[in-house]
């Protein structure tokens, strides 16, 4: 969730600057977004829990001298939060040339193509070229599902399909093995999905997906539009009728 | 001593093609190989894609004929797919593949070998090129502009691309056509008609200007190849392949149906000097298989064209050279005559009631685990062969291009040329053009975009036995 649950008590800190009152127990990522500062994040997904997994939104934080994953951290009374740093422009852009230098985005040739999150980020970023010398790893395709496919050159680990599926669909059909570039995600016991015996075919993990890692089957270069907006409406009715 | 004379073109650009001319002793032409060097492996990096990805991967073959892979792609998908695609979908996929060869032979006509043509072969280098066109011929440069940007924008509209448009898919298209594209293409044609006429008109006065180059321009007996329609016309998309003999008579015909097993008319040589394979026909084996495919062999595998101008002018062309002339030079007045049909057809095709019909698209899972897709590029008949997996996945691919088709033709083309324009160890500007032209009446896909500005960056080296260069000719 954006917030972790709020104790109503309100604080002050100041992002980029500008000061902004918030409920004690929000994340500086929900309430920058609340007051329209623009952080960028690849794995955060409102209506799932948080991960921090991609490093995108880190921000800094005076006083501390780390830089803070703006998903996971809590604002607190007297907070000084810089959101755009020329420090963290430059990392931000280091992360996703890493992403693209990881795997094989072929973006040319990709389903997803213009209409993909990892694509949009790097033109946000203003990313013309990529530092770091390719991977190239051969990764398959797994096309053994009945309705989607899993294309692991694609994946770029933010484990939102992961999440959404254990926590939404309640399904844990999804989960990752390894570590490092060695990680991946599996169904079930490494088993091809179409394999998977607990897979209810909902289609969840492909709409959540940000890249063309997760698409319907059947789809030509260019064609795979994710539906996001199932989540927060899904997530809103649940907690209306508890 | 045997001396070889060889063509490089410079790497800077993609397409790399070279020319080795071998003399004997005496000075004069014993062989001449066309090497394509380059490589680029389009079917082993497909290998574990999804089908369905495969039209928009293979359209990256090429910059200058993308739509025409996306044709052959798309039919081979359809062939997997076991679908019979909506007939709206159908027509909608005939107007761009017409429209891609209308903007591809222009490119080939006006903007590269029509220099030559107006100019002359031993014309200044410096004037023989699309600005001197522009310069001395304003309009007929003007209409050669133009029609190239009639085709190029048909692509445009209906791909939402002029490049690389993903809008032919597996089963069809992805979206249909509307009204005001259709008024748009349609507002645009009469035009097209006017400046393709007056090229023709052009064109009749200057083709006679050319005789040594009509007798030598890879004039020899071949086969001939192409689609045709159910009724023997001229065809660019689907129907029978037909080989046919010097004197245009049946040799060998396949269906639609029985493409799939090209194999049995179609062998594979490869040869050391070259990453292009040498196709040809399988029952006169190796080399005498030899056949060219393009624009002239459709027009003599073809009874007619069908539509009323363009058999008109291949009435006149017929008149003038006889049913089925031999010599590759007439490849250009042949591109002339396809641009005219290409603009009539895409008329007619756009008045079909159907054709603004939404039904473009059928859906189906692989139901067959290999297909081909045969049509015809502007330069000559495209195959796309695919094996996929059980789960939709290519395991294997076989392209034969058009360029491919030709690549004996424009081998032995060299030769005849060189044999007959090369003479003693010394090189003259007049005699690259000519070895340069005979390959540009095949128009190869691999060096069309080092032609674009009219002159390709050459090197020749007139070499000793021993390897000691005596001469070099290089232009950048
Ligand atoms: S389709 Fe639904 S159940 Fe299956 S892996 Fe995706 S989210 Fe989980
Ligand atoms: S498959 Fe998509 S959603 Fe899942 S981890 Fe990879 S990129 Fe993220």
């Amino acid at each position: 969730m954006t917030s972790a649950v709020s104790s109503g008590e309100s604080i002050t800190l100041k992002i980029d600057d500008k000061d902004i009152s918030c409920r004690s127990g929000e994340t500086i990522l929900a309430v920058a977004r609340e007051n329209n500062i623009d952080i960028p994040t690849l794995c955060f997904m409102e209506g799932l829990s948080v991960w921090g997994g991609c490093r995108l939104c880190l921000v800094e934080v005076a006083g501390s001298p780390k830089l803070q994953a703006a998903c996971a951290t809590v604002c607190t009374e007297g907070m000084n939060v810089v959101t755009a740093s020329p420090r963290l422009k430059e990392y931000r852009k280091m992360i996703v040339e890493m992403l693209f230098a990881e795997r094989n985005h072929v973006c040319s040739v990709c389903v997803s193509n213009g209409h993909c999150e990892l694509q949009d980020m790097a033109v946000k970023l203003e990313i013309d070229h990529v530092r770091f010398p390719y991977r190239y790893p051969h990764l398959q395709v797994d096309n053994s599902h009945d309705r989607a496919r899993m294309d692991h050159n694609r994946c770029i680990l933010c484990t939102r399909c992961v999440r959404v599926c254990a926590e939404i669909e309640g399904a844990h059909t999804k989960d990752v093995k390894g570590r490092g570039v060695l990680a991946a995600i599996i169904h079930d016991l490494d088993q091809p999905w179409g394999e998977s015996e607990t897979c209810t075919s909902c289609g969840k993990c492909v709409n959540v997906c940000p890249t063309g890692a997760l698409t319907h089957r059947g789809t030509a270069v260019g064609e795979m539009q994710k539906k996001t907006d199932f989540l927060p409406y899904l997530t809103l009715m649940r907690r209306t009728e508890s | 001593m045997p001396q070889t004379i060889t063509i490089d073109g410079v790497t800077r650009i993609e397409g790399h093609a070279k020319i080795t001319i071998q003399l004997d002793d005496a000075g004069k032409v014993y062989d001449a190989q066309f090497h394509v060097t380059q490589f680029r492996g389009f079917e082993k990096f497909v290998q574990g894609r999804p089908l369905t990805e495969m039209p928009g991967i293979m359209a990256r073959i090429c910059g200058i004929c993308p739509v025409s892979h996306l044709m052959a792609a798309a039919k081979a998908c359809d062939d997997i797919l076991a679908v019979q695609i909506p007939p709206t979908a159908e027509k909608l996929r005939r107007i761009m593949n017409l429209a891609q060869m209308i903007q591809s032979h222009a490119l080939s006509f006006f903007h590269l070998s029509s220099p030559d043509l107006l100019f002359g072969m031993d014309g200044d280098p410096k004037q023989r090129n699309i600005f001197g066109l522009i310069r001395d011929h304003p309009d007929f440069a003007r209409d050669g502009i133009m029609l190239r940007k009639f085709g190029q924008d048909i692509i445009a509209k209906l791909g939402g691309k002029k490049i690389h448009p993903a809008w032919v898919v597996p089963g069809g298209v992805n979206a249909p056509l509307t009204e005001e594209v259709q008024d748009s293409i349609l507002k645009e044609v009469p035009a097209a008609i006017e400046r393709i006429d007056r090229a023709l008109d052009y064109f009749h006065q200057i083709e006679g200007r050319y005789p040594a180059e009509e007798d030598a321009f890879a004039n020899f007996p071949t086969l001939f190849a192409g689609l045709v329609t159910a009724d023997g016309l001229l065809e660019h998309y689907h129907g029978p392949l037909k080989f046919v003999d010097q004197d245009a008579s049946l040799v060998a015909e396949l269906s639609p149906a029985d493409q799939r097993h090209y194999g049995s008319l179609i062998g594979e040589a490869v040869e050391k000097y070259s990453y292009l394979k040498f196709p040809y026909f399988k029952p006169r084996g190796y080399p005498d298989g030899i056949y060219r495919v393009g624009p002239l062999a459709r027009l003599i595998v073809a009874e007619r064209c069908g539509t009323r101008r363009a058999d008109m002018e291949l009435g006149a062309f017929r008149t003038r050279l006889g049913r089925s002339p031999q010599s590759s030079f007439h490849y250009h007045w042949a591109r002339l005559i396809e641009i005219l049909y290409g603009i009539e057809m895409i008329q007619r095709l756009l008045q079909f009631p159907d054709i603004l019909n939404t039904h473009i698209r059928a859906r189906a899972r692989p139901n067959r685990l290999e297909g081909v897709g045969v049509s015809e590029a502007p330069r000559g008949t495209l195959i796309h062969h695919y094996k996929i997996d059980d789960n939709g996945l290519i395991q294997w691919a076989n392209l034969i291009i058009a360029t491919g088709h030709n690549n004996l033709a424009m081998n032995r083309g060299v030769r005849q040329v060189a044999e007959r324009f090369v003479d003693g160890n010394k090189l003259q500007e007049g005699m690259l053009n000519r070895v340069e032209a005979v390959i540009r009446c095949f128009d190869p896909c691999l060096s069309c975009s080092t032609h674009a500005l009219g002159q390709m960056p050459l090197r020749i080296e007139l070499c000793k036995a021993d390897g000691e260069v005596c001469d070099v000719l290089q232009r950048d």
